[in-house]
């Protein structure tokens, strides 16, 4: 049955209207929005490459149905910060050069940013137990964690 | 694709620097956009591989990619260091097949050693060639002109100057060079003019920031899987239960009640496509077929190395040969043997495999990240039957893919779907399909044996490895025979049967190297095909090799380090092991340490070597191993790496301990599980990786400088070495040799019970 949300994402609000109410906001967000940056990793909520914050809190958006939304706001990576203001932890990605290839990049920043917007400071347990849900399979896990400590020094 | 260079530098055409060089604005080619015009590609012409525009701003051609590894950067700051422009004013065309001629792709971390030195033979051509028409323009002999950012002027007057810009901007330069006749990896331009010497240089040997970063941490660039094409369908793949089985029968009406689900069944050949992705996705999932009886037999997990033992050998190759090994065996006081197990491993990358096709008017344009755009070319020729004139890859970045995996077959899939169904065609495949489906790293059984005079010198050496072929399909998506698109669809099967040796440096008086080919498990379509993944064979010759290395020199109770010393004789791979040992503060003694068996918490250190091409590595490992519980934490690894000429060090020292990561990654926990019928490793539940709660060492990286060499490859180099860096420190520490991979908790805890 078609049905129609109202999403609110990265400040803007927009209507879309999907087949079935049980789809993943991942497929809305890509498909029906336009927006590239959580990507497809798994589907499964096993990698986090699809992570947004839904009112603050990363989320696995492969496993979320956008019946589950409500009017929660949700942030995806570009609504993050932008080069003139940047998330402190996309600053901290850049000072530290973290990725290669930066397809699981969503799950990282976003995950570590609700990390740091929570708690300016975490312990490195706190840090490597946030990440630890996240793959890579390019082996940036050592300069993650090396950024987000560095974002976390400096706030 | 091309990262849009900021056209807010410019020069007037009176050569004034007119704008200071403001941030540049990285903004990523938008790929929805109507692609840019092909070019025309001669390999013998100059204008195939740079350009410079009214602005004076610098494009060159780059016919490989960049993977996320900063070749997009090095690349251009060994174009702007012949041209003596500011890097920030050279731009790079990417893996257009239409914009770039065929460098090959990605292979053998050859970016900057093959391709990067030939554009920058190309640079400095073309800057002799504007030395010339400046010469001619301002009526200056060329000797007396200068360059500085874009601009020719006459050293003694200063005044006297023009730009790049107003010399050549918007116009070709329509100059042949010189062109081996060659494509690909292997080819070769040069210009007759010398490339700058290192005490020259102004930008090789900085490091500038990664340029694609920014698009990436901000969200904003686009990739591959991102292509959305005006009426594009979304398809999913239907793949079988059991290996072999090919669908029989399909229920469209399973699929009815999902809006524009379509079936598209063509021989073995079976998608489902519809208008919404999520509903193709449904359809993947609800879709009923009838699968033909399919019996694989596979050995399993746990019986692969046994089966791979008694296997019969298709192709047995001694690739080297020195002295008489049979005949110095036989002179030998004393014979040590050793034999070490490598799993299959799967590239699982962290997107599975995601192409766009677009075919329409006896042409195809394919969007895909695949290491190999110009190859794809081929292939999608091939399969949709057109002369590769007519077929275009645009590559665009994507997930980081090492080796042969699942990206060539998905980009296939796209092709033949978007020509059946007459409308562009994007294909994401699924988890299980990146992991369970991708081409295979082999699993291998390396044996080595050595011959000991009465002095314990080794004078007789033999390595040899048996294995799946690397080459069961192809390292590229080149043919109809190497994706899974081309068996399904009948295409005859060209299977090559090869491996590799280990390194060659060490000299002993009699050697023989080689290896045996089994025959594939599965011989069409199969989730066991098996080809190159990331540093394709060294994985599995290394830890077999360099273990034993270690094994003959704790038996001969030399130092692990002063044993290789004593056999390599090339001053480079000498230097390799020489600086690592000494940064590591190496303790020279045998191993196992004195205590070795006591402890139950044991420290120990390992080192492994070896010279890939002409890239010299020694990676020495530091572990602690926990006798009771099996786990062994990395504590510092210290890598000596040896590339000759540097570009960009910082790049190059984040590609070393990002691969050291995942070395570790394969070292500690990679392992495919497959049961007779099926692979069942389909998620990171059944394959299991490193995460980052994985202690992680120290990573120590000592570059070594060599400025005066011709540059090699770093991508895959150090990896190799993780194995057995590790196995030989966990010897080191316990006097236990560990002699599979992975090392996984409850495996090295039988190994230290068992001994
Ligand atoms: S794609 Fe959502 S967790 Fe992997
Ligand atoms: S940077 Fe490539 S997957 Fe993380």
């Amino acid at each position: 049955m078609a049905q129609s949300f109202t999403l609110a994402v990265d400040g803007t609000t927009r209507t879309i209207v999907v087949d079935d109410p049980d789809m993943p906001l991942l497929y809305a967000l890509r498909d029906d929005l336009g927006l590239n940056n959580p990507r497809f990793g798994c589907g499964l909520g096993q990698c986090g490459a699809c992570t947004v914050h839904i009112d603050g809190r990363p989320s696995r958006s492969c496993i979320t149905p956008l019946s589950a939304i409500g009017d929660s706001k949700i942030t995806t990576l570009a609504g993050l910060g932008t080069p003139e203001h940047p998330h402190p932890i996309q600053k901290a990605w850049l000072d530290e050069q973290v990725s290669q290839c930066a397809y699981c990049i969503n799950g990282w920043i976003m995950t570590a940013a609700a990390l740091l917007d929570e708690k300016p400071h975490p312990t490195d347990k706190e840090i490597v137990d946030v990440l630890s849900t996240l793959i890579c399979r390019c082996g940036t896990h050592g300069a993650a964690i090396r950024a987000v400590k560095r974002a976390a020094q400096a706030a | 694709m091309t990262i849009a260079l900021s056209r807010r530098a410019f020069i007037s055409s009176t050569g004034a620097l007119v704008v200071a060089l403001a941030s540049p604005d990285w903004a990523d080619a938008a790929a929805s956009d109507q692609p840019a015009a092909a070019r025309s590609l001669k390999p013998d012409q100059l204008d195939s591989y740079i350009a410079i525009d009214r602005d004076g701003v610098v494009t060159a051609y780059y016919g490989k990619i960049d993977g996320g590894q900063g070749l997009g950067t090095s690349i251009p700051q060994m174009v702007a260091e012949e041209l003596d422009v500011p890097l920030e004013r050279v731009q790079l065309v990417i893996g257009d097949t239409g914009r770039t001629v065929d460098m090959g792709g990605a292979s053998a971390a050859t970016g900057v050693s093959r391709a990067g030195m030939n554009l920058r033979r190309m640079a400095a051509q073309a800057r002799k060639l504007l030395i010339e028409k400046a010469a001619e323009k301002l009526g200056v002999p060329a000797e007396r002109l200068a360059i500085s950012a874009g601009v020719i002027h006459d050293s003694a007057d200063p005044a006297k100057a023009v730009s790049y810009a107003a010399l050549i901007g918007g116009q070709a330069f329509d100059s042949a060079v010189k062109w081996n006749g060659k494509l690909g990896n292997t080819l070769a331009v040069s210009g007759d003019t010398k490339i700058k010497a290192p005490k020259d240089f102004k930008v090789i040997g900085t490091s500038p920031p990664r340029r694609d970063l920014p698009g990436k941490v901000f969200g904003t660039l686009e990739m591959a899987a991102d292509v959305r094409l005006p009426g594009m369908l979304h398809a999913r793949m239907i793949r079988p239960k059991i290996a072999g089985a090919v669908p029989i029968a399909v229920d469209e009406s399973s699929i009815a009640d999902i809006p524009g689900a379509q079936v598209v069944h063509i021989k073995d050949f079976l998608a489902v496509v519809a208008e919404k992705e999520w509903n193709a996705v449904r359809a993947a999932q609800k879709l009923k077929v009838t699968w033909s009886e399919s019996n694989p037999n596979f050995p399993g997990t746990e019986g692969l190395h046994d089966y791979i033992r008694k296997a019969p050998i298709i192709k047995r190759v001694i690739q080297m040969q020195s002295g008489d090994f049979d005949d110095g065996i036989k002179q030998a006081a004393r014979i040590i043997e050793g034999e070490y197990e490598f799993p299959t491993q799967s590239h699982s990358s962290t997107g599975p495999a995601c192409g766009v096709a677009d075919y329409r008017d006896g042409g195809c344009t394919i969007y895909s990240s695949t290491q190999k755009p110009h190859y794809a070319v081929h292939g999608v020729a091939e399969l949709l039957d057109l002369p590769p004139e007519k077929v275009r890859t645009i590559w665009m970045f994507g997930t980081g893919s090492y080796g042969r995996n699942d990206q060539g077959d998905a980009t296939a899939d796209a092709a033949v779907l978007s020509k059946h169904l007459g409308r562009p065609v994007r294909v994401q495949y699924m988890r299980y399909e990146g992991i369970a489906w991708d081409p295979k790293g082999t699993a291998s059984v390396n044996r080595s044996k050595v011959g000991l005079d009465a002095s314990g010198t080794v004078i007789a050496y033999e390595s040899i490895s048996k294995a799946f072929s690397r080459l069961n399909v192809q390292t590229s998506e080149g043919r109809a025979a190497d994706v899974l698109a081309g068996h399904l669809l009948g295409f005859p099967l060209k299977p090559e049967q090869s491996f590799e040796i280990p390194v060659a440096s060490y000299t002993f008086a009699h050697q023989r190297r080689g290896w045996e080919i089994v025959p594939p498990l599965m011989d069409r379509a199969s989730p066991m095909r098996t080809s190159h993944l990331r540093d394709p064979y060294g994985p599995p010759i290394l830890f077999g090799s360099e273990s034993f290395m270690d094994e003959v020199a704790a038996a001969t109770n030399t130092d692990p380090v002063d044993f290789r010393l004593r056999y390599l004789t090339d001053p480079r791979d000498r230097d390799a092991v020489r600086i690592a040992a000494e940064h590591y503060g190496w303790d020279k003694r045998p191993s196992p340490r004195p205590d070795a068996k006591s402890a139950d918490v044991a420290t120990g250190r390992g080192i492994a070597f070896r010279r890939h091409f002409t890239t010299y590595v020694a990676l020495i490992a530091e572990v602690r191993v926990h006798r009771k519980t099996g786990v062994i934490e990395p504590i510092r690894y210290v890598c000596a790496h040896d590339v000759g000429l540097i570009i960009n060090p910082a790049t190059l020292r984040q590609v070393i301990d990002r691969q050291l990561v995942y070395g570790t990654s394969r070292t500690f926990f990679e392992e495919l599980r497959f049961d007779k019928n099926m692979v069942t490793s389909v998620d990171w539940l059944t394959y299991p990786v490193l995460f980052a709660d994985f202690p992680l060492p120290q990573i120590d990286i000592v570059l070594i400088e060599r400025p005066e060499e011709a540059p090699s490859g770093a991508a895959e180099m150090a990896l190799g070495l993780v194995p057995a860096a590790v196995g030989n420190a966990v010897f080191d520490a316990t006097g236990v040799r560990l002699r599979r991979v992975p090392f996984t908790p409850e495996r090295v805890k039988a190994a230290l019970e068992k001994a």
